[in-house]
């Protein structure tokens, strides 16, 4: 296990406008993930559930991939990580609103339920880990074929309780499979803190125990968890198997539309936590390095504001389902 | 055409089809250089090697789960369960996931993948309460799952294959007492018997009896003894219990008017339910008698002491008096 912190020359290497693009994703993400929430509180979007605080994890491992050859299996929170997979914010809001040009599932399944065939987004349910064991699939299938590709699986640290978590890591490591296990560790699932979860201070301790390389990381750092993801992704390609990368995150919303953390949670707690957020702290380190110059940070919020507010209209005008495909395609035709 | 038992019908289905498609791979405990604990892959591992024939950790969500993996990647896997009592660790990749995946996605991604396990008592030793259960009416209640039931090795061969090419999930279960107790000519090579399609195993005027698997050759038995007797039973072999043949279920209870349904799996709540309900919802008028029922009694599963198995088991005894009393109502 080892413990990456990204260097300040970092940012140096790679182009700026690079880095721009990363931080205009975590932007994207930010500000359609608080419209989604906005329209759960109208009353319009029946359920939202936040990815608030992960963005820089998901910019990070997202920018390690080659978007088109790669797969990713998500988790609800990766709303971030689909967009830079290829999806649109249009995608996300015809889901919040239940519309049926939705493309994760025709409004069939609740929103943050993510899949998408045409960028390599495999299709996911509610069932937390199921997606671990699909994940070691789709790399099986990748090493039967002898291809490149590498698949990212991600789940919340609670998750990493579940069995399937455990017999995923185990096949995965046993036939050196190219898959990077990302845990975005935002230490609550739902109310039960990560001490509820394992007696071990970090979910990539295990690693040692399925005989991969385990390494946790700063998930407010995008560089960082940029660097940790490539190597990651590196070794998958070079055929010498999984990695289990450990994000440590924030939650700042609540885990779902449903649920208020301040329920379980201090004032103090979510005070000190929201000092952490990941896309200002990115922000601060553009501009203090100059790849921002005054005024770009908020022409690119305005920027993905438009493309939210277009995106909207676009999914207030569509039609919802019609009721007479409810019962179409259970089976294949023929 | 070779004479061949049911285990090696399962087992060539399988090679052909390897060496026909080259996205066909099969998974399981033991299935690699022991060939299954049955013999069901005898020779795969050699033929096709460890890439396509993976001997899984012990592990059965595990199996299921990376089968669906590698079917949304493109491949068409073969899962095996050792045992069809061990299959509820993977319940939820099952249920939850492969039988989910096309209607959740909206038809954007499929799941064609075969999950194999050997299922029911065995013919001298049962096998106990773990290693001998019929639980197909757990997956048969699930939308988007096809169960398929074979009880004869040319089924066992044509209706594989057709599990195989199944753009969508199958549990394919198969008899274990049936491995090596049938022989019969089985075609080689390109052979498929679609699924949901029943068959009639033998034709008869005055009473049905609607079955599957093992106990279609217990009811068959069972009307061989009636016919010396001029009671003509006719028999029905379901071959898959989701979807179920309605149209022949419907005529040959319109024939005949009596009806029996019989399975080896516990009665309450079962595939014989829906059956009867078929029957009662589609025949009332032609019916000349309630639709009677036979399967396992109220307890878990098979035990192991002969003298409490048998209290568990059908059989043509049992079920040729039930034969008799649904002829005399």
């Amino acid at each position: 296990m080892a413990l990456t912190e990204s260097a300040p020359a970092e940012a140096d290497q790679m182009s700026q406008d690079r880095l721009r693009s990363m931080y205009r994703d975590m932007v994207l993400g930010r500000l359609l993930d608080e419209r989604i929430l906005v329209l759960n509180r109208q009353g319009r979007a029946p359920f939202a559930i936040s990815g608030q605080g992960h963005e820089a994890a998901q910019v990070g491992v997202g920018y390690a991939l080659r978007r088109g050859h790669d797969w990713l299996v998500p988790y609800y929170r990766d709303l971030t990580l689909v967009l830079v997979m290829g999806m649109e914010p249009r995608d996300h809001l015809m889901a919040a609103l239940g519309r049926a040009a939705d493309p994760n599932s025709g409004a069939r399944q609740m929103p943050g339920h993510y899949g998408s065939r045409a960028h390599n987004i495999v299709t996911t349910g509610s069932p937390v880990a199921t997606q671990i064991l699909h994940a070691v699939g789709v790399a099986q299938a990748f090493r039967y074929r002898h291809e490149d590709k590498v698949v990212v699986v991600s789940v919340g640290e609670g998750g990493t309780s579940e069995g399937d978590w455990h017999e995923g890591l185990n096949w995965a490591a046993i036939y050196h499979l190219p898959v990077i296990f990302l845990v975005e560790n935002n230490s609550f699932a739902i109310s039960v803190p990560q001490s509820r979860q394992m007696a071990v201070p970090h979910v990539a301790d295990r690693a040692i125990g399925y005989g991969m390389p385990g390494v946790v990381v700063d998930g407010g750092d995008v560089m960082a968890v940029h660097e940790a993801a490539t190597q990651a992704v590196a070794r998958a390609r070079r055929g010498e198997g999984p990695t289990l990368l450990e994000a440590v995150c924030v939650r700042l919303q609540s885990h779902s539309s449903d649920d208020d953390q301040r329920r379980y949670r201090t004032a103090d707690d979510l005070a000190e936590m929201r000092r952490h957020d990941p896309v200002e702290r990115f922000r601060i380190q553009l501009e203090a390095s100059a790849v921002l110059a005054d005024g770009d940070a908020d022409e690119i919020r305005l920027e993905c504001q438009r493309l939210i507010e277009a995106a909207q209209a676009e999914a207030d005008k569509a039609p919802v389902p019609d009721s007479a495909t409810a019962l179409l395609h259970v089976y294949g035709e023929g | 055409m070779a004479e061949v038992t049911y285990v090696e019908a399962i087992r060539s289905a399988m090679e052909e089809e390897m060496r026909r498609d080259d996205r066909v791979l099969l998974m399981g405990e033991d299935v690699g250089a022991k060939g299954g604990v049955f013999g069901a892959t005898a020779g795969l591992f050699q033929e096709f090697g460890e890439e396509r024939v993976i001997d899984s950790p012990l592990a059965e969500a595990a199996i299921v789960g990376v089968a669906i993996g590698c079917a949304l990647a493109g491949l068409r896997p073969v899962a095996e369960i050792q045992f069809l009592d061990f299959i509820p660790p993977a319940m939820d990749q099952i249920i939850s996931e492969a039988a989910k995946i096309r209607y959740r996605s909206n038809n954007d991604w499929n799941c064609p993948m075969v999950i194999r396990a050997p299922c029911g008592g065995g013919v001298h030793v049962h096998g106990a309460l773990y290693h001998s259960q019929s639980l197909e009416a757990l997956f048969a209640h699930v939308p988007g799952l096809k169960v398929v039931m074979p009880s004869t090795p040319r089924d066992a061969k044509g209706l594989l294959l057709a599990a195989i090419r199944d753009p969508d999930p199958v549990c394919f279960f198969e008899h274990k007492a049936l491995y090596r107790s049938l022989r019969e000519e089985v075609p080689e090579g390109e052979y498929v018997v679609p699924i949901g399609k029943g068959r009639v195993v033998r034709e008869g005027r005055d009473l049905s009896c609607i079955t599957y698997g093992a106990t279609v050759h217990e009811a068959a038995t069972a009307a061989e003894r009636l016919a010396s007797q001029g009671i003509q039973v006719e028999v029905i072999d379901l071959r898959s219990v989701r979807p179920l043949d309605r149209d022949l279920i419907v005529s040959s209870a319109r024939k005949t008017g009596k009806v029996l349904v019989a399975h080896e799996a516990n009665l309450a709540l079962g595939v014989g339910a829906e059956v009867a309900a078929i029957v009662a919802e589609e025949c009332f008028q032609q019916l000349d008698a309630p639709v009677m029922r036979l399967g396992g009694p109220e307890i878990p599963a098979i035990p192991f002491a002969e003298s409490l198995a048998e209290v568990y088991c059908l059989g043509p005894d049992k079920i040729e008096a039930k034969l008799r009393e649904l002829a005399a109502y």
